[in-house]
């Protein structure tokens, strides 16, 4: 046993002289490094993965970092949706690599775990894949800053402009998980404010291939609007089914509450038409938008950007922005006070703001899934039904409940 | 409560017809997993692996041969089942004389492989399979509206397990086959090539793992996914049916189609535990499984 | 019988000391050259794949599903840290008791099946824990238990610092480790492994064989509910991914890998696992691949895992 206490203390002799070392480096090296964790394997490849480590160095190039004389790295890895993954390569990140900020990191639950792991570490983490608000809530740091969506703009978006044209009934086909009850809550509420009625819901398991025994459920209901409150695999499975069992034919519209652009890519046009959702960012929108998915695709199998992809480029770029103007990367909590301060402007996302909590607010779009006849080139699949302007389109910052702004 | 008190004997007809559909899945892939485990005695880990494949086979057929939906029934199960004898005669092969686990690990290996390189290949968010124009559409049957692709994957099913169960129980191929399973040294001796019998079956049982697939096709998301959230099911089914029973895997994969269809409208909370749960209780009360004999 | 093959046994076992004197000694140096949280993590499954092998190499009982006892004491340590406000070794211990009483109940309703059927009851009851914890209220969903405190251990240790908390999981892993030791080595052991060469000779020499199964089940549950519950409190929160059937599939690959029904097989296993993890991550989804192709060589080549190979080699049980 003596053996072990002699052993630890040098342990600890030791860690206090490694820990004095990484910080003297970081003051000293010159190289900002930023490290993509994002889904390389699984559910999220396509609407990040690979993409958001594209859409990253674009935004080193564009950003010229170079030519201002400064040294950026990426660095990238997979945390296979695993929050233990993802919060070991984070703390190896930071402690042993290096790396300054985080970006992407599809997944809520990896999200959070990396949340608490940067606050931890005081470093600076910048969310563009991620759902969950309580990134902006209750969970809300010093040190993270949730570019691109959330689940409560989504709800919000998708829920007040349907009921505003007439949608007024409602029927939940939720994922029953804390995720798809999150959306369900969030959807009725803004439906129920805006004078509409929620006539059911029906609980699905994760994963169910089947969808029908609840869409035929949702088509007894009589309800105008099926709102979908799931995500991936599930969402595409119940709108495919859907079709089948002609509940658009049959008058009922679908309301997608977690839709990306790879996901009409899955479905196909000719049984996606029709369906309605918010989005933050679109690449068809306008010239900008364009070029920036024509140097994109090439270098992602040919996957367009989703908002998520142009999330990143957008976060990365206001954090060079925010470095180049501070010289100083070491101390986060610093730098995401100094991007709070900043205005954001990048050729994607606009004019914008950071809000106290950590929310960027930027404009959000409801979109309709074209029909397959009015789709004029590859990857043409939405219109834009109507703008919901930032200053609507977020949770007030006053019901987020984030201690940030109590004080 | 309001749904038990609120649901009409329509609606409640209509979900016990959907259940049947889904537990014509079941049926197909726990028969092929019946038919494998019968004559190899290996319980096929890559089973969904492989109704993946059949899937993607029946996509890949359409955007680069432009083989439609019929083909590919033919098509999608002889090329996998193909895949399928390559396996057996390279790797199942050397594990008959150990424990049968072996073969267990080694097809979940070989599934692990199989979903990777279809993930890398073409992304988790899956391809879009239309339904074939002559079975799109549908009928009203006054209490719910039939899909057409529904109803025909209803009766191809059926037709298909039946006639497996036909070919294995009633004709002299069958014989050989089920003969070969109590005895294959004595088979051998009659001058019937066994090992030859053996990659021909398990063939036929990833054929029918392949054939689902296509079927799956135009109603599921082609993905490299699909697979891996059935297969667990099926292995339920199979242990409530009880292994190796042709017969019992047909009946119990369309029964607990049902059941969970009626969960689905009851409880849906508990759809997707009710076969495991059904399953415990089975093997408090029959641990041999329903249709099993005592091994 | 036992008194014939017992002085001989410890003879036969001296270099076994030898081993575990190295690898003590190396995870007390190893700290200091690699990342301690990867070690930590290592660790964590390397006491899981010994508590699984517990099971395949020595009772020749192939479970599938042994991830719900990584998972489930992983979710009840963090909530009772979290929630309840325990320090962390009552925590660790309550997620040990937790999977101990989910191992008997399992245990009960698989151990009347063998071989396959076994390891599909494990698989499929697994499954259910797994959507169990998905919708139930105190797991959080796919977000988790997150921020769990690490705390004070025993009033005394602050486990916030990382070489404090790193030589606190090596002290539970060596504890899990030497009672597994002690285990194999016992007339209960050699009991167990004449189970596993043939079963009906024991029955007919007298065991309840029934018994001992349950037994050695429930000793591999608790010790599989110590990991994951002291996993928790390192990485200070409990997901999904721990009882997912990956998870399952994992640690059969680790011991497989490492060597069955060897003592330290599973460890070296558990190392590589994780290393290739780790350092693979750059690869996405190339990683699943290569596990799957190692699983494929391991089943096809060498059977007998790296450790069992070399055992073989020296002629001596390692």
């Amino acid at each position: 046993m003596r053996g072990v206490k002699s052993v630890k203390a040098l342990g600890l002799a030791a860690a206090v002289a490694l820990a004095a070392g990484t910080a003297q480096a970081q003051v000293s090296d010159g190289v900002i490094k930023i490290g993509v964790l994002t889904d390389m394997s699984s559910l999220y490849t396509d609407l990040a993965g690979a993409g958001s480590v594209v859409a990253a160095k674009m935004a080193v190039e564009d950003f010229g970092a170079a030519a201002k004389g400064m040294k950026v790295e990426i660095v990238s890895a997979d945390h296979q949706n695993k929050p233990d993954v993802g919060s070991a390569i984070a703390r190896q990140w930071y402690d042993a690599d290096k790396v300054d900020v985080i970006v992407d990191v599809p997944n809520s639950g990896v999200a959070l775990a990396v949340n608490e792991v940067t606050r931890e570490k005081n470093k600076v983490f910048l969310v563009s894949g991620a759902a969950s608000s309580a990134l902006t809530g209750d969970k809300c740091s010093p040190n993270t800053i949730h570019w691109t969506y959330d689940t409560w703009a989504l709800a919000n978006g998708t829920g007040r402009a349907i009921v505003k044209t007439g949608g007024d009934t409602w029927f939940f086909i939720t994922a029953d998980y804390a995720f798809g009850h999150q959306l369900e809550a969030d959807t009725s509420a803004v439906v129920k404010e805006m004078g509409g009625k929620v006539l059911g819901a029906v609980r699905a398991p994760l994963n169910t291939p089947d969808f029908s025994s609840f869409l035929l459920q949702a088509q007894a209901s009589k309800a105008k609007i099926v709102g979908l409150a799931n995500a991936g695999g599930d969402t595409v499975n119940s709108i495919k089914q859907a079709s089948e069992f002609g509940i658009v034919k049959g008058g009922q519209n679908l309301a997608g509450l977690l839709v990306f652009l790879t996901d009409v890519h899955s479905l196909g046009l000719p049984v996606a038409q029709g369906l309605i959702f918010t989005e933050a960012w679109y690449w068809d929108m306008n010239d900008a938008n364009r070029a920036f998915a024509a140097k994109f695709a090439p270098q992602d199998k040919g996957i367009h950007p989703t908002m998520i992809h142009a999330g990143v480029y957008s976060a990365v770029t206001h954090y060079l922005k925010a470095i180049e103007q501070a010289k100083n990367d070491t101390d986060g909590k610093a730098v995401v006070a100094k991007m709070k301060s900043m205005p954001t402007d990048d050729k994607l996302f606009g004019k914008g703001t950071i809000r106290a909590d950590g929310r960027h607010i930027h404009d959000m779009y409801l979109f309709e899934v074209k029909k397959p006849d009015e789709s004029k080139k590859p990857w043409d699949y939405y219109k834009l039904r109507a703008t919901i302007p930032a200053a609507e389109a977020f949770r007030p910052v006053d019901k987020g409940n984030c201690p940030l702004t109590k004080s | 409560m309001f749904e038990l008190l609120g649901i009409s004997p329509q609606a409640l007809f209509g979900q016990l017809l959907i259940g049947l559909i889904n537990g014509a899945f079941y049926a197909m892939l726990s028969l092929g997993l019946a038919v494998i485990f019968g004559l190899l005695n290996i319980i096929n880990f890559c089973h969904g692996a492989l109704y993946m494949m059949g899937a993607f086979v029946a996509y890949l057929a359409l955007q680069h041969l432009g083989l439609g939906y019929w083909p590919s029934l033919i098509v999608a199960p002889v090329v996998v089942g193909a895949f399928g004898m390559m396996l057996e005669r390279t790797m199942l092969r050397h594990l008959y004389k150990l424990d049968h686990i072996y073969g267990l690990l080694l097809t979940f290996g070989l599934a692990l492989v199989i979903e990777g390189v279809f993930r890398n290949e073409f992304g988790a968010s899956g391809l879009p399979y239309g339904i074939p124009p002559t079975l799109s559409g549908g009928q009203n049957l006054g209490f719910m509206f039939l899909p057409n692709y529904r109803a025909w994957v209803i009766v191809a099913s059926l037709g298909v397990c039946l006639a497996t169960w036909y070919v294995i129980e009633r004709t002299k191929l069958g014989a050989y086959l089920r003969a070969a399973t109590e005895n294959p040294t004595l088979v051998q001796a009659f001058g019937i090539n066994v090992p030859r019998m053996i990659t021909l079956t398990y063939g036929l049982g990833v054929a029918l793992a392949a054939l689902a697939g296509v079927l799956a096709a135009p109603i599921y998301q082609v993905s490299p996914l699909m697979g891996s959230n059935l297969i667990i099911v099926v292995f339920a089914v199979v242990v409530i049916g009880g292994m190796g029973s042709i017969l019992g895997s047909i009946v119990t994969g369309f029964t607990l189609g049902v059941v969970e269809g009626l969960t689905k409208v009851f409880y849906p909370e508990a759809s997707s535990t009710v076969i495991f749960i059904i399953m415990a209780i089975v093997l408090l009360i029959r641990p041999t499984g329903l249709f099993g004999r005592a091994h | 019988m036992a008194r014939d093959t017992a002085p001989r046994a410890k003879n036969g076992y001296r270099h076994q000391y030898a081993i575990f004197a190295f690898m003590v000694a190396l995870f007390l140096v190893l700290p200091y050259v690699i990342y301690p949280v990867f070690l930590m993590q290592a660790l964590c499954f390397a006491l899981f794949a010994c508590a699984f092998n517990l099971l395949i190499g020595y009772t020749g009982l192939v479970s599938f599903g042994h991830a719900m006892f990584l998972g489930a004491a992983g979710y009840i340590s963090a909530h009772a840290a979290k929630v309840w406000g325990l320090p962390p070794e009552l925590a660790i211990l309550a997620g040990t008791a937790a999977s101990a009483a989910l191992g008997l109940v399992v245990g009960l309703l698989a151990i009347r099946r063998q071989g396959i059927y076994f390891a599909m009851i494990t698989l499929a009851l697994a499954q259910m824990i797994f959507f169990f914890s998905l919708q139930a209220k105190f797991t959080g969903g796919e977000d988790g238990i997150q921020s769990v405190p690490r705390g004070v251990m025993f009033g005394i240790l602050n486990l916030q610092d990382m070489m404090t908390m790193y030589f606190v999981v090596l002290a539970i892993f060596l504890a899990g480790f030497l009672l597994i030791c002690r285990v194999i080595h016992s007339p209960f052991g050699q009991v167990l492994k004449a189970i596993r060469e043939n079963e009906p000779r024991a029955i007919s020499l007298g065991y309840n064989v029934h018994q001992y199964k349950l037994i050695a089940f429930v000793l591999s549950a608790a010790l599989s509910g110590l990991a994951g519950g002291t996993k928790a409190i390192v990485f200070q929160l409990a997901s999904l991914t721990d009882v997912h059937w990956t998870m399952s599939g994992e640690v059969v690959l680790m011991t497989l890998l490492g060597g069955m029904g060897t003592l330290f097989g599973p460890v070296v296993g558990a190392f590589i696992v994780i290393a290739m993890q780790n350092y693979l991550a750059q690869l996405g989804s190339w990683v699943t691949i290569a596990q799957g192709v190692v699983f494929v060589i391991c089943v096809l080549a060498f059977r007998r895992g790296i450790v069992g190979e070399l055992g073989r080699f020296l002629k001596k049980p390692l």
